[in-house]
């Protein structure tokens, strides 16, 4: 028997909303990026899906462009916690509020 | 339409305006970094060129037949809205032709001369960057095809004027006066520009051709609409030729060089408003009113500031009232209908106007400064080539035959005579008594008479360099000869000038073919304006060079009146009572109520408003990022159910 | 039916990683669920006979990228006390957080079930796909069609690593001083 594609659109949703939760309740900023990764992760998961769906090879492309942009992103962003955690001695991201005075 | 010749000089018309207009930009923003010769050499010949490009375009005006002789010249369309067009133009006919003429050929010998007489000036190129300016504007307000254009001169030669007098704003007086100048123009400014309004709101276009062709079908004569616009046109003219009630600006205008004040305040800027009225002397037909208007405004002002003229110590004060007394003279021949006249007075006045100045500049650099003709005397032996051109000039001034202001003065008495009453006639009459007078009492104690300098100043005196000189003589031989251009029974100005006024319309225009006088009573009426210049002269040579001691004797018997006329009849203190002092009290309120108290509390509650609104809003902002986050989470649900609910 | 029974358990064993790397108190443990996750997925994406991307899946996210995750977090020397220390400013944001979230799956589960999604039907069908190979499609669909962002890409990647560079740098010069 076929899986029926909409579980794994559904699957999807749940990743991302996992995920999403994980972005708002941890307080770790390296926690946090783990999280965004997995929201990414879902929606890599939808495009696969959509591309099964349609016959077609797009939606795998686009997939790899996302690892490519993932893997920048995680690049500079760990550098970024690298250098915060120099100047802070912290990776807290709620005692990182130099933004309000 | 009459371009058989291929490329004429009519078709380079604009390089007249170039010209100036190049000389401006390369002394104003090079003249820093340039040696004062080159300086002078690019202002002159900017304004030589110019003078050259006017002569040829005048031999090929002079080829066409009279009543072909307009030709308009339109570069682009200027401003285009609805249905107002301004097309910038140019306009070429015999009247813009003499102006251009005269702009030109006058600016040219006052360049050469302010070489010679602001050498001294640290900033000499900035004085030569604003007279190119000025002849520029000048340029522009005499060929303008169009009312708006017109008016960007005419703002143009007042911004310029402002600039030239205030020159030396170092001096405090200077700027005084630089600004007292602009304001007064103010006033008729906002005349003239009221006039442009009303004239696109009755014709529907500013374009001259236009509006002259259509005024007579579309206005009846005396209607209050010609009226109007002729009366708002002349506060314009008012203003910037300096008649009553607002001449106050030129004499205190003085304060700029000497060659300004020939060049802006005698012979060029200050006749615009005569210039003006010629040019739309199709409107002011239709309006007997205005005319009257006109006539009587003039003929009271050439009396008014002559006698002013006759106690003035200060030798360019007295020049100053003169000029606004022969201005005087300018608007009783066009109120009398006599348009060229004033044109040919404008003319001529140019000249030994000009002249004049130039003399009188002479006469103060020689003598280091000096301006009162109280500390003057016997200089004649020291400046013969100056005294001889003053001389000249002052013979012109005064109407002596056979030079240049007998013929111009002459034929504005037979205009007051023939056209006006003998009220205006008398007006005129006795101005140019009082001119006369006070002309040659200048003259005597000026350059007649015993010595009265100080040690110093006499030990300094010489004759000026060429540079100065040259100009002075061109000036003196026009002088002697420009009254020929209207000799009355050749009167080449006449015919020359006839096709401008009234347009060829059918019969309206009574100015131009005046000339149906009898000779016997125009050989009376030079004789009798003769006769009144030789009485003035022979007063004045009486109470200044055989019985000195008569002026102060005088003076004492009517001390009251002397007085009054030595303080100008105090119009200044007039004025300052009634206009200046009212609008500055009414300043102060509304500076120190309605603006700071009002204007500016209603700022500050703005901004206190939103100080308080921040304090509230910035609680919103806690600079925790997985608060922002969960905004921004909390919005994409909001959007996804939208999604759900109305997709 | 053999099929089913994969994506049953491996979608439960997502779900319950993914669950692990948000609520574990020390990060080491998250990164492990996070791995755990990723291969979890990629098993899903052969199921979906997506066979190259499921290979670069298991290699470079679970590999490289978490590997730069675990490099971090062992750099920075963060034990599980770190986090501990002051009590969190938000207290309500925990809860709300969870109430989001939940919504948010109901949310995207109701889009995902009640729209029908109908496209175009591309050729690459999974008959076609095994015939001539995934990663050979993958391949040519890169050097052909997506050869300009395959460029920006690498242009995207090569600005990373300077940035990462820099940031990293600009700190010691700073100390130095």
């Amino acid at each position: 028997m076929e899986v029926p594609l909409t579980w794994y659109l559904v699957l999807s949703g749940i990743l991302f909303s996992i995920g999403a939760v994980g972005v708002l309740i941890n307080r770790n900023a390296l926690v946090i990026f783990m999280c965004i990764e997995l929201m990414l992760n879902a929606v890599n998961l939808a495009f696969v899906t959509f591309s099964r769906q349609q016959n077609s090879m797009d939606g795998q492309i686009f997939v790899f462009f996302i690892m490519t942009v993932a893997a920048a992103e995680a690049v500079v962003g760990l550098a970024i916690i690298i250098a915060l955690f120099r100047n802070k001695a912290t990776i807290n991201v709620d005692d990182i509020n130099i933004m309000k005075w | 339409m009459l371009n058989q010749f291929g490329i004429t000089f009519l078709d380079l018309i604009g390089f007249v305006i170039l010209f100036p207009l190049a000389g401006t930009i390369i002394n104003g923003f090079l003249g820093k970094r340039l040696s004062k010769s080159i300086v002078g050499y690019v202002g002159c010949a900017a304004i030589g060129l110019s003078f050259i490009v006017a002569l040829f375009v005048l031999l090929d005006l002079l080829k066409l037949s009279p009543e072909h002789r307009v030709f308009e010249k339109e570069y682009f369309t200027w401003i285009g809205s609805g249905a107002f067009r301004a097309i910038a133009g140019l306009q070429v006919d015999p009247l813009s032709v003499v102006m251009i003429l005269v702009v030109t050929g006058v600016g040219f010998l006052i360049h050469v001369y302010s070489i010679g007489y602001m050498h001294e000036d640290k900033s000499f190129y900035r004085y030569f960057t604003y007279l190119n300016l000025f002849t520029f504007s000048m340029l522009i307000l005499v060929l303008a095809n169009n009312f708006l254009l017109m008016f960007i001169g005419w703002e143009g030669v007042g911004l310029c004027s402002y600039l030239l007098i205030g020159f030396w704003f170092e001096k405090k007086s200077a700027s005084a006066a630089g600004m007292k100048a602009f304001i007064v123009n103010r006033v008729g400014d906002f005349g003239f520009i009221l006039a442009i309004l009303l004239i696109f709101v009755t014709f529907g276009t500013i374009d001259f051709t236009e509006v002259f062709h259509a005024a007579p079908e579309h206005l009846q004569i005396g209607s209050i609409v010609a009226a109007t616009i002729t009366l708002l046109l002349f506060v314009g003219a008012v203003g910037k030729s300096a008649q009553i009630p607002l001449y106050t600006w030129l004499p205190d205008a003085m304060e700029g060089p000497t060659p300004v004040s020939a060049l802006i305040h005698a012979a060029t800027m200050v006749t615009a408003g005569v210039y003006m009225v010629v040019r739309c002397n199709v409107l002011y037909t239709l309006s007997p009113f205005t005319m009257t208007v006109v006539a009587v405004i003039g003929g009271a002002t050439a009396l008014f500031a002559a006698s002013i003229g006759l106690v003035q110590n200060d030798i360019k004060r007295v020049l100053a009232y003169s000029t606004v007394s022969q201005i005087g003279y300018m608007f009783l021949a066009c109120g009398l209908g006599g348009f060229i006249t004033g044109v040919f007075h404008l003319v001529t006045h140019a000249f030994f106007k000009a002249l004049l100045f130039l003399g009188s500049g002479s006469v103060i650099h020689g003598l280091g400064g000096e301006q009162d003709m109280r500390k003057m005397g016997a200089l004649k032996k020291y400046m013969p080539i100056t005294y001889i051109t003053f001389f000249i000039g002052t013979l012109a001034i005064a109407g002596i035959p056979p030079f240049a202001g007998f013929f111009s003065k002459d034929e504005i008495l037979l205009e007051a005579y023939t056209k006006g009453s003998l009220f205006f006639w008398g007006l005129g009459a006795i101005a140019a008594l009082l001119t006369a007078f006070y002309m040659f009492r200048l003259l005597f104690m000026t350059f007649h008479g015993k010595s009265k300098m100080t040690k110093r100043v006499e030990e300094h005196v010489h004759e000026s360099p060429n540079s100065i000189l040259f100009p002075l003589i061109v000036l003196a031989v026009l002088s002697v000869l420009g009254g020929f251009l209207g000799f009355p029974t050749l009167s080449v100005i006449n015919e020359f000038l006839a096709p401008v006024i009234g347009a060829g319309h059918h019969g309206l225009a009574h100015g131009g073919e005046s000339h149906h006088v009898s000779s016997n009573l125009m050989f009376s009426m030079m004789g009798i304006s003769t006769g009144i210049a030789i009485v003035g002269i022979v007063v004045a040579y009486v109470m200044y060079i055989s019985r000195p001691e008569l002026p102060g004797v005088i003076a004492k018997r009517f001390k009251g009146i002397y007085n009054i006329i030595l303080n100008k009849y105090f119009v200044d203190e007039i004025y300052d009572a009634t206009f200046v002092k009212p609008t500055l009290r009414a300043s102060n309120i509304l500076w120190k109520v309605v603006d700071v108290k009002i204007i500016d509390g209603f700022v500050n509650a703005v901004g206190r408003l939103t100080v308080l609104k921040s304090e509230v809003l910035r609680l919103f902002q806690t600079g925790l990022v997985r608060n922002y986050a969960f905004s921004i989470m909390l919005g994409g649900i909001i959007i996804i159910i939208c999604s759900i609910l109305f997709l | 039916m053999l099929e089913s029974l994969l994506f049953i358990i491996m979608s439960l064993i997502t779900i319950a990683c993914a669950i692990g790397v948000v609520f574990q108190k020390n990060p080491i443990y998250s990164a492990v669920f996070l791995i755990q996750t990723m291969v979890s997925l990629a098993v899903l994406y052969v199921l979906l006979h997506a066979q190259f991307v499921a290979a670069v899946q298991v290699m470079v996210y679970a590999g490289a990228i978490m590997v730069i995750f675990v490099f971090v977090i062992m750099l920075l020397n963060l034990n599980k006390n770190d986090m501990e220390d002051g009590k969190t400013k938000m207290p309500m944001q925990k809860p709300a957080a969870i109430i989001l979230g939940l919504v948010l799956v109901v949310m995207i589960g109701v889009v995902m079930t009640r729209t029908i999604y109908q496209g175009a039907q591309g050729e690459y069908t999974p008959e076609v796909m095994d015939q001539i190979g995934n990663t050979q499609l993958v391949g040519k669909m890169l050097f052909t069609k997506y050869v300009l962002p395959f460029e920006i890409a690498s242009i995207l990647l090569f600005a990373a690593i300077v940035g990462a560079i820099i940031l990293a740098k600009k700190q010691i010069i700073k100390e130095e001083k």
